[in-house]
C-alpha cells in the first residue's frame, strides 16, 4: 500500500484540489491544535516536563545497549522473546515466521507505525485474514490506503466517504444517506468484535519498552489494542528500538507528555503495560509474546547528527501544527511518515535522492520544534538534510548554479549593487506598484500580484546622494 | 531615551538586500528611529544579503563568505540592527558556520551578540518611549516566524505601536502560523505557498483590518501581494514605517504619486 515517493509536486498539487481532502483537514486541524493548547495550559510544569522528555530519551539512546539487553533479558525471563529485525524485510520474514509455526489463520492488529514502516500488512495479506482493529486503520483497510498521520490514519477521510465505504463493505449497496458518527463506530465495533474472538495472532506496536521490568506499554483511546494482545494465543509487539525507556518512572513522565501533545489528553482512554507471557495463575492472556524490535536505519542514525530523531515518541504535534501538512495532507509525502518528523525520517529510511522535496517542502517557520514534546530541532535537521542534498548534488544542476552566482554576485557588494542599481527601474517598467506578471518570476505571479521596488533609487544609492548633501 | 552625557552607541545598519531593493523607505525610517534614540548610525557600503537564500538551501560555502564579508565589515560597531527578524536571525546563526574554536568562529559569535533586529532593539536595548504618530485606523499584526521563535518577537513591536492613540489592534486569530513565504520556498512551492498565503489573507480580512503591519519585508511583499491578487485593499507596511510616521508613503505594491 505505499505510494511512490518521487512526485511530490504532483501529489502535493492534486491534494490542494481536492474538496473532500481539505475540508477533512480543516475539520482536524483546528482540534488537533486547540486541544493541545488547552491541555498545557492546564500544566504550568509542561515546559519542564518537555526538558525531562528530551533528557530521558537521550540519556536512554546514550546507553541503548545497556537497556536493550536488560530488557531482552527480562522479556525472555518472564516467557517472553525478543528478535531483532535489521531491516524491513527481515523484520516482515520474523512476523511471518511466528505466524506460520503458529499455524495461524487469522491476524488481528492493532495500529503501529513500525509495521507500517516494514510494510507488514501487504506481506500479512498476502497469507493471512488479517484484520486492523484501530477503527481508523480499518477504514483505510477498507479503503486500501496507507494512513495519512501517524496517529490518525483516517484523518484525510470525510465522514460521506467512510458511510460509504461501510455501506459497500458492510451491506454490499451505495448512496445510501449520510451516517452519523455513533452509528458508524458501533457497526465497526461490531464487526470487529468477530474478529477478535477468532483471531490466533494478535499484532500491536509499543508505546514505551520498559527496560527494568520487560514492559510493553501501549496507550489506545478505542481499548482496541487490550483485545487484540489479550484474546489471540500469540502476541507479537513490533517496535523500534528507540522506544526504550530505562523504568517505569520514565514512562510516566513520556505518557504525561505524549497524551497531551498527541490529543490534548490528559491521559488515553486505555494504557496497558503487558509484562511477559501468561502466567499459569493467569485468567488470560497470549501463551506466547514476542517483541520485534526493528533497526532499519536506526543505529545508524544514532551514530550521527540525526541521533535526536530517535527522540520521536511518534505523538503527531509537529504535522499537526505544520501549515505545510494542513495544506497538502500526509499522502503527499509519499510514505508512512508525513509532516515535519516525515520530512526527516523518510530520507534517513529510505534515501535522500528519492525525497529531496520533503526537507526542501518548508518554511523552516519553526512551529513543529515548539511543539514536539522530546525537543527535537526538526527545522535545523531538515536544513541539514539540504546541506547533504546540495554537497552530494542531489539539488539539480540550474539550482546549484543560480544560488552559487548569486553567493558569487553577493560576495562583491560593489558589482551587486551596481547590477541591482540597474535592474530595479527596468523592473519598474512592469507596472505602478506591483505588477500581475514579471518574467522569470512566474511561480511568484501565479498566485499572487508582485510588489515593484518603490522609490527614487535602492537604499544604497539614496544614502550615498544624501550624504554627499551633507558633506557639501 | 539614552543619556545626553553618554557617548552615543555606534550603530550598523544591516540595510538587508530585500529592503535595500524593494523599499529603501524602511531603511530611512529604521535610521530616524535609531537616531531619534540617540544612536550614531553608519551605513556600511560594502553590505549586500545575509546569506539566507544560500544557507537554506544547503550552499554553506557561499554562506559562510557572505558570512566572513559582514563580520568585516560590521565588525567596528557597539551593535548591528536590521530591519528583519530573520536577517538578524540569520547574523546570529552564523557562528555554526566556523569551526569551533577558530578565530572566524569567535569573530562571529562576538557579532551574533551584537545584533538585533530593530523593533526589538529599540524597545529592548535603547527603551525608548513608544513613539508618538498621529496614524490613524484599525491595524493587525503578522509575526513572522523567525523573529517569533528565533528571537522572542511579539510583545515589542506592540508596545512601540502602543504610543499611537488612534491605532486600533485587531490580533488575528492565527497570528503564530507562517504565512508561506519561506524564502526561495515561495517560488519552489509556488500551488503550496500560495495556498497558505492565502489562508493568511482570509485571518487579515476577518479582523477588519485596513493595514497589515509586520517586521520582515519577504512575508510582508508575499501578503501584500495575495492581498492585491485577490483585489482586498488593505494596506501592508513595515511596523517602521508607522512608528517614524512615514506613512505618507504608498504602502507596499501600491501605485505611485505619478511625477
Ligand atoms: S518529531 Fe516531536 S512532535 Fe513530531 S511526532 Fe515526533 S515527538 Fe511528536
Amino acid at each position: 500500500m505505499a505510494v511512490a515517493e518521487a512526485d511530490f509536486r504532483a501529489r502535493a498539487r492534486k491534494a490542494l484540489s481536492d474538496e473532500d481532502l481539505q475540508s477533512a483537514l480543516a475539520k482536524a486541524k483546528g482540534g488537533f491544535v486547540d486541544k493541545r493548547a488547552n491541555a498545557i495550559l492546564d500544566l504550568p510544569e509542561f515546559e519542564a516536563l518537555r526538558e525531562r522528555g528530551r533528557q530521558i530519551k537521550d540519556h536512554t539512546l546514550a546507553h541503548l545497549d545497556t537497556y536493550l539487553e536488560q530488557f531482552e533479558g527480562n522479556v525472555t525471563r518472564q516467557g517472553g522473546q525478543v528478535h531483532y529485525a535489521l531491516d524491513a524485510e527481515s523484520a516482515r520474514e520474523t512476523i511471518l515466521g511466528i505466524c506460520r509455526d503458529a499455524a495461524a489463520k487469522q491476524v488481528i492488529k492493532a495500529k503501529t507505525m513500525a509495521g507500517e514502516e516494514v510494510g507488514l500488512n501487504e506481506a500479512l495479506e498476502a497469507e493471512f485474514e488479517t484484520v486492523e482493529s484501530d477503527l481508523g486503520e480499518y477504514i483505510i483497510q477498507l479503503a486500501k490506503e496507507p494512513p495519512s498521520h501517524i496517529i490518525a490514519p483516517a484523518v484525510h477521510k470525510t465522514r460521506a466517504q467512510i458511510t460509504e465505504l461501510f455501506d459497500h463493505h458492510h451491506h454490499q449497496k451505495s448512496g445510501g444517506p449520510l451516517r452519523e458518527t455513533p452509528d458508524l463506530v458501533d457497526e465497526a465495533r461490531g464487526v470487529l468484535r468477530e474478529k477478535f474472538l477468532g483471531a490466533d495472532i494478535g499484532i500491536s506496536g509499543a508505546n514505551f519498552l520498559v527496560a527494568e521490568t520487560g514492559t510493553i506499554t501501549l496507550v489506545t483511546n478505542e481499548g482496541n489494542a487490550d483485545l487484540s494482545t489479550s484474546l489471540p494465543r500469540v502476541h507479537i509487539a513490533i517496535a523500534g528500538v528507540e522506544k526504550l525507556v530505562p523504568s517505569m518512572r520514565e514512562v510516566s513522565s513520556m505518557l504525561r507528555l505524549l497524551a497531551r501533545s498527541a490529543t490534548g489528553q490528559q491521559i488515553t482512554a486505555y494504557t496497558t503495560f503487558i509484562t511477559g507471557a501468561r502466567r499459569p495463575e493467569d485468567l488470560d492472556g497470549p501463551e506466547e509474546l514476542h517483541v520485534v524490535l526493528i533497526d532499519n536505519g536506526r543505529t545508524r542514525m544514532l551514530g550521527d547528527e540525526f541521533r535526536e530523531m530517535l527522540r520521536c515518541i511518534r505523538c503527531g504535534a509537529c504535522m499537526n501544527h505544520c501549515p505545510v501538512y494542513s495544506a497538502i495532507g500526509g499522502h503527499a509525502y509519499g510514505w508512512v511518515y508525513p509532516g515535519p518528523m516525515g520530512a526527516v525520517l523518510t530520507p534517513m529510511f529510505r534515501g535522500l535522492d528519492s525525497s529531496q522535496d520533503l526537507p526542501n517542502a518548508c518554511t523552516l517557520n519553526g512551529r513543529c520544534q515548539s511543539v514536539c514534546p522530546v525537543k527535537i530541532r526538526l527545522p535545523y535537521l531538515i536544513r541539514r538534510l539540504r546541506d547533504q542534498s546540495f554537497e552530494q548534488q542531489i539539488t539539480g544542476p540550474f539550482a546549484r548554479w543560480a544560488i552559487r552566482t548569486w553567493g558569487w554576485l553577493a560576495r562583491r557588494p560593489a558589482l551587486y549593487q551596481q547590477l541591482t542599481g540597474l535592474m530595479r527601474p527596468a523592473l519598474r517598467l512592469f507596472g505602478r506598484g506591483s505588477a500581475r506578471r514579471v518574467p522569470l518570476a512566474g511561480a511568484w505571479t501565479a498566485g499572487r500580484d508582485f510588489p515593484l521596488p518603490s522609490g527614487k533609487g535602492t537604499f544604497q544609492q539614496q544614502w550615498r546622494e544624501k550624504r554627499g548633501e551633507k558633506r557639501t | 531615551m539614552a543619556d545626553e552625557q553618554a557617548p552615543r552607541p555606534q550603530v550598523g545598519l544591516f540595510v538587508t538586500c530585500l529592503v535595500d531593493f524593494f523599499r529603501p523607505g524602511i531603511g530611512f525610517a529604521s535610521v530616524e528611529l535609531l537616531e531619534q534614540a540617540g544612536c550614531q548610525v553608519t551605513v556600511p557600503e560594502a553590505q549586500s544579503c545575509c546569506g539566507q537564500p544560500a544557507y537554506n538551501s544547503g550552499d554553506l560555502a557561499d554562506t559562510a563568505g557572505l558570512a566572513r564579508q559582514v563580520i568585516e565589515n560590521f565588525a567596528a560597531f557597539d551593535y548591528v540592527v536590521a530591519p528583519s527578524g530573520s536577517c538578524a536571525g540569520q547574523i546570529k546563526k552564523y557562528p555554526d558556520l566556523f569551526e569551533t574554536g577558530s578565530a572566524w568562529r569567535r569573530r562571529a559569535e562576538d557579532l551574533a551578540g551584537r545584533t538585533y533586529e530593530i523593533l526589538s532593539f529599540l524597545d529592548e536595548v535603547m527603551q525608548i518611549e513608544p513613539p508618538r504618530s498621529d496614524f490613524s485606523g484599525r491595524v493587525t499584526y503578522h509575526d513572522s516566524c523567525s523573529g517569533l521563535r528565533q528571537l522572542g518577537i511579539k510583545d515589542q513591536p506592540r508596545r512601540l505601536l502602543s504610543g499611537s492613540p488612534a491605532l486600533e489592534l485587531n490580533e488575528l486569530s492565527e497570528s503564530e502560523t507562517c504565512c508561506g513565504f519561506g524564502g526561495t520556498f515561495c517560488v519552489k512551492y509556488p500551488d503550496i505557498s500560495t495556498r497558505m498565503v492565502n489562508d493568511k489573507t482570509d485571518d487579515i480580512l476577518a479582523t477588519g483590518a485596513e493595514t497589515v503591519l509586520g517586521g520582515d519585508l519577504g512575508c510582508l511583499m508575499n501578503i501584500a501581494g495575495r492581498l492585491k491578487r485577490r483585489g482586498a485593499p488593505v494596506k501592508v507596511r513595515h511596523a517602521v514605517e508607522v512608528l517614524a510616521g512615514h506613512t505618507s508613503e504608498p504602502a507596499i505594491g501600491d501605485e505611485e504619486e505619478a511625477g
